[in-house]
């Protein structure tokens, strides 16, 4: 069984930060493996280690700049990478849910997975449509928010449980192939060993053009133009209690005598 | 004149609070548009369902008596079906889990954009702006696009419809394609049993990302001891398996109303929010000043809190 997970490299920004224009000042900006994509590449990595995938493989839409972030998967166990890049996706302001899932299904009918794995969401612009867009395009099955695959896949077959919301899991099976979209706390993700970092050094990174996939450059074409960011008008009105530790912490406890909740 | 197509969102025989507010949602679009609201109910008890959902505001109420509870191959089938036949302009549904499972292959096989999680929604003639967040809530973005388009809603942002409207209830005469339908839900279950009921409590002291380290947790179980209060959580605590499910509060976990939420090292993002806004008095220990927590926050202390929580286990000892 082949193993295709998407994994993103997201923005992470400061605490204290511009907006210009419609994106948020570079140098308030870093960069990290998306969050629920590292639980996706754990919970393929852990069907190959429990001998039910033969090959994981990850893609990415991103520049140059972001292989040492997608290398982080290699490093926990991937075996390949596929980054897809060119010119007009480095031009376009904002890649929508349609854009993306051209792109990523002419790169699963070139590697033909059994399975999909991708995050719920991407930790910055936070759509949660990718993966389940994919899935239709490509007339594969799929399931959202999973937190729980069964690691045998009989017959052609994945139970997973969704999480929905309230705490209650259900519990549904999915034929392959198949499009799972992984939630946090599925799995816990390692960290990748000092081996495993100087073995994804030598692994395969093989960067695609739209051109090499057969993707025309008009699919990059977004149909949602982003037109502000601002930050959030604060709706607080919250007391904050200055000082020491010793001062705020004796402010909390005399408050919380007062509401006679304190022993 | 553009017309708007609303999905409800119903669980375990129980229509959920999301519809009500699609409803409101819809109305404003369709007001905006000079259209007709469209209500869908897909499966489960569609009459009774129907009759709930005939609040002011709704035009038509369209129920589609298949199965009993949602199963995305059966909701996209019926949504393209109902946007072939009515072709509304938006179609909307709730940015829920299971709202997730299908508006975007809806939106893939009509070829339509799609805007998920929006807060607002203006309509202007043949144009929509969205706004919704980016950053996990740090910054507020409007998106615009012009023509038809899916649209989920986040929940809890728009009020929910009142009153009794006066709806025509129309059968839809779907056709379920049974082959496409590649998954079957065999059950549910309730997580977060167990020992302890965190709903229960009257002081909880919360724990979040901020405390870093497992180990680190030892100083808020100090806390929970001298103030005879109970230990929950945000999400991150409970992926990480430093603490068990039962003491998650959130949108996936517990919704606790205390008489004191005490959130330490948390940020506040929406679905920890949904969880503990109802609390009688929530105070925030983050070293952040602009962090979300802050928002609904009645006390704060800006500050570290391996400084702050040991100094208020000492008040009580």
């Amino acid at each position: 069984m082949k193993i295709l997970v998407t994994v993103k490299e997201v923005a992470t920004v400061e605490d204290e930060f511009e907006i210009e224009g419609t994106e948020i000042a570079d140098q308030y900006l870093g960069a990290d493996l998306n969050e629920w994509d590292d639980y996706a590449v754990e919970e393929a990595v852990q069907l190959q280690e429990n001998g039910v995938a033969d090959e994981v493989v990850t893609v990415t839409i991103g520049p140059e700049d972001c292989e040492q972030t997608i290398r982080q998967a290699l490093a926990k166990g991937a075996d390949r990478a596929i980054r897809v890049w060119d010119d007009s996706l480095a031009e376009a302001d904002l890649l929508d849910v349609g854009a993306k899932t051209e792109i990523l299904s002419a790169v699963v009918e070139a590697e033909d997975p059994d399975l999909v794995l991708t995050g719920v969401q991407a930790g910055d612009d936070s759509f949660g449509a990718t993966g389940v867009s994919l899935a239709e395009e490509i007339g594969a099955q799929w399931g959202a928010v999973v937190n729980h695959l069964e690691h045998d896949l009989e017959d052609g077959v994945a139970s997973v449980r969704r999480e929905l919301e309230g705490g209650v899991e259900e519990l549904t099976e999915i034929e392959l192939p198949a499009v799972l979209t992984i939630q946090t706390g599925i799995n816990e993700p390692r960290y990748a060993s000092l081996r495993g970092i100087r073995q994804a050094q030598r692994k395969p990174l093989d960067v695609q053009s739209l051109d090499d996939l057969g993707v025309e450059g008009s699919a990059v074409d977004s149909e949602l133009e982003l037109t502000d960011m601002y930050e959030p008008e604060s709706e607080s009105d919250v007391t904050v209690w200055e000082g020491g530790a010793d001062e705020t912490a004796s402010e909390l406890g005399e408050l919380l005598r007062e509401k006679g909740v304190a022993p | 004149m553009s017309d708007v197509l609303a999905v409800t969102d119903h669980r375990r025989g129980e229509l959920r609070d999301v519809s009500y507010e699609l409803i409101t949602a819809g109305r404003e679009l369709a007001d905006a548009t000079g259209g007709a609201l469209h209500v869908a109910v897909i499966s489960g008890t569609v009459d009774e369902f129907a009759e709930k959902l005939d609040r002011e505001g709704v035009d038509t109420i369209h129920t589609v008596d298949h199965g009993e509870e949602f199963n995305h191959d059966v909701y996209t089938q019926t949504v393209t079906q109902l946007y072939d036949e009515l072709a509304p302009q938006y179609v909307l549904a709730p940015n829920s889990v299971n709202g997730l499972d299908y508006a975007p292959a809806v939106a893939n096989q009509l070829d339509l954009p799609i805007v998920t999680d929006t807060v607002d929604l203006e309509a202007d003639g043949d144009s929509l702006t969205a706004t919704r967040e980016m950053y996990g809530g740090k910054v507020e973005t409007t998106a615009e696009l012009s023509g038809d388009a899916v649209v989920t809603i986040r929940g809890a942002e728009w009020p929910a419809a009142e009153g009794t409207g006066d709806a025509s209830i129309e059968a839809f005469d779907v056709d379920i394609d049974e082959d496409a339908v590649g998954s079957t839900v065999t059950g549910f279950e309730e997580v977060g049993g167990g020992d302890v009921d965190i709903s229960e409590a009257d002081v909880l002291v919360s724990v979040g990302r901020g405390i870093e380290e497992e180990e680190n947790l030892e100083i808020i179980r100090e806390l929970a001891d001298a103030l005879d209060a109970t230990v929950s959580s945000s999400r991150p605590i409970v992926d990480n398996g430093w603490l068990p499910k039962n003491r998650q509060v959130g949108q996936s976990g517990k919704v606790v109303t205390p008489d004191v939420y005490v959130a330490i090292g948390i940020s506040g993002a929406v679905q920890h929010v949904a969880g503990m806004k109802g609390s009688d008095t929530i105070v925030a220990i983050n070293t952040d000043p602009n962090a979300p927590i802050m928002d609904i926050a009645d006390y704060a202390i800006v500050d570290d809190l391996f400084d702050v929580v040991p100094a208020l286990t000492e008040e009580f000892q």
